[in-house]
């Protein structure tokens, strides 16, 4: 237990997928204008996060590990260079069975979400999520805590961005910095808040 | 070279350069900047994806209902990646360790994506490979202006040659251990997109309102 723990603040804040790997940053600037989009984004990759890390996991540990196939009598198979492939398919699949879900049994839910989903097929913190989980060896239970943890900690930092620019509205910015420059000042700085964190022992 | 295929080629440098104007392709272009070498790899790796896959991609558009064409360009894209990350493993396994998951994420890379959609489905594949390249040059030039900043300042170095003689080596410099973290690649950025949009003033985004001054108790008659 302990150890699930210590994963989920590791993932959350010492290696927070948007502060210190910059992934899913083309959304991260291009959707925090404002916190209530923000979260709902935020909210949207969470989900998908929390079930495709663990999918991944599963595919990845039953059908490409080297000797994974060992279950039905293959062995020395290799096939974990198909691990890109797998991912990305099983992600859009993923997203794509979502929103019909969502459509069909929780329309309100749809309405508020539904456009950010296309988006996350091609977040690369997703992708990324399923691939360090990949790199890292996690077992199922590590990747559940895993997938959980990552999605939360995105989901963090791009409401926290939110607020830090919706307040930045009415500050008096060089006018070649205004928009994305400072966007990216800002999100320096978060993500130097952020390494605060690094210190920590687990 | 006709004219056509220059402006494909050397648009996306700066005028319309993807990281500074399109934001696509951030992702991935600040995690590897820390040292020149896996920037330059990651350059080429991205130059080569997007360039291939914009030329095949333009050269089924016409075979490719619109309901299924993400899927695949996905598949077009995500192959391309395979046969990059097998080569680097084979060939550059030092480097493809340090990559770790970035070789992977150019499948979701904007880039990529984003000039197969915005223009490989429109254009004939050599057209399309020309403005791949254009796009990856574009990458390329951030990537690389990054890295010579967090390498040098942070480590005194330029692909490993010692360029600024560090105080622990008996020199005058002392490393900006800043430079090797990842925030200062979001602070370089930042100040390159100030460079450029005042070198380049029509790229200025501007403020949905302006700010008015209340000077001498007039109340903003400005």
């Amino acid at each position: 237990m302990e150890a699930y723990i210590s994963l989920f603040v590791k993932a959350v804040f010492i290696e927070n997928l948007a502060l210190s790997f910059f992934l899913g940053m083309c959304t991260f600037l291009a959707v925090s204008k404002k916190i209530s989009t923000a979260m709902g984004l935020g909210i949207a990759v969470m989900v998908v996060q929390t079930l495709t890390v663990p999918a991944n996991n599963f595919i990845y540990q039953t059908l490409l590990k080297e000797d994974a196939l060992a279950w039905i009598g293959i062995t020395g198979v290799d096939l974990s260079f198909l691990s890109l492939l797998s991912c990305i398919g099983m992600i859009a699949a993923i997203v794509q069975i979502l929103e019909m879900i969502l459509d069909k049994f929780f329309p309100a839910l749809y309405q508020a979400l539904g456009i950010f989903l296309p988006l996350i097929t091609v977040n690369c913190a997703i992708l990324a999520g399923s691939l360090f989980m990949i790199e890292r060896d996690y077992n199922f239970g590590e990747s559940v805590v895993y997938g959980i943890g990552s999605g939360f900690g995105w989901a963090l930092a791009i409401t926290v961005m939110a607020g830090v620019r919706e307040k930045l509205k009415y500050s008096d910015i060089p006018a070649a910095l205004q928009g994305l420059g400072i966007t990216f000042i800002t999100a320096g700085l978060m993500s130097l808040g952020f390494m605060a964190f690094s210190g920590i022992q687990l | 070279m006709d004219k056509e295929t220059k402006k494909v080629l050397f648009e996306p440098l700066v005028d319309n350069n993807p990281i500074t104007l399109q934001v696509l392709g951030v992702c991935s272009a600040l995690a590897v900047t820390s040292q020149m070498s896996t920037s330059l790899i990651m350059a080429l790796a991205l130059t080569s994806v997007t360039a291939c896959s914009s030329a095949a991609i333009s050269a089924v558009r016409q075979h490719t209902p619109s309901s299924i064409r993400i899927i695949v360009q996905m598949i077009i894209i995500a192959s391309l990646v395979i046969v990059v990350d097998q080569l680097l493993k084979a060939f550059a396994f030092d480097v493809s360790k340090k990559l770790s998951v970035f070789v992977g994420l150019i499948i979701t890379n904007c880039i990529v994506m984003g000039r197969a959609e915005a223009y490989a489905m429109k254009n004939p594949p050599l057209q399309s490979f020309v403005d791949g390249i254009g796009n990856g040059l574009g990458y390329s030039l951030i990537l690389v202006i990054v890295a010579f900043f967090r390498e040098t300042l942070g480590s005194g170095k330029l692909l490993g040659i010692d360029v600024l003689p560090l105080v622990k080596d008996g020199g005058w410099y002392v490393p900006n251990g800043m430079m090797l973290l990842p925030p200062s690649a979001f602070f370089i950025i930042g100040l390159i997109i100030w460079a450029f949009r005042t070198w380049k003033p029509k790229q200025v985004e501007h403020n949905e309102f302006k700010i008015m001054s209340i000077a001498h108790g007039e109340g903003g008659h400005h």
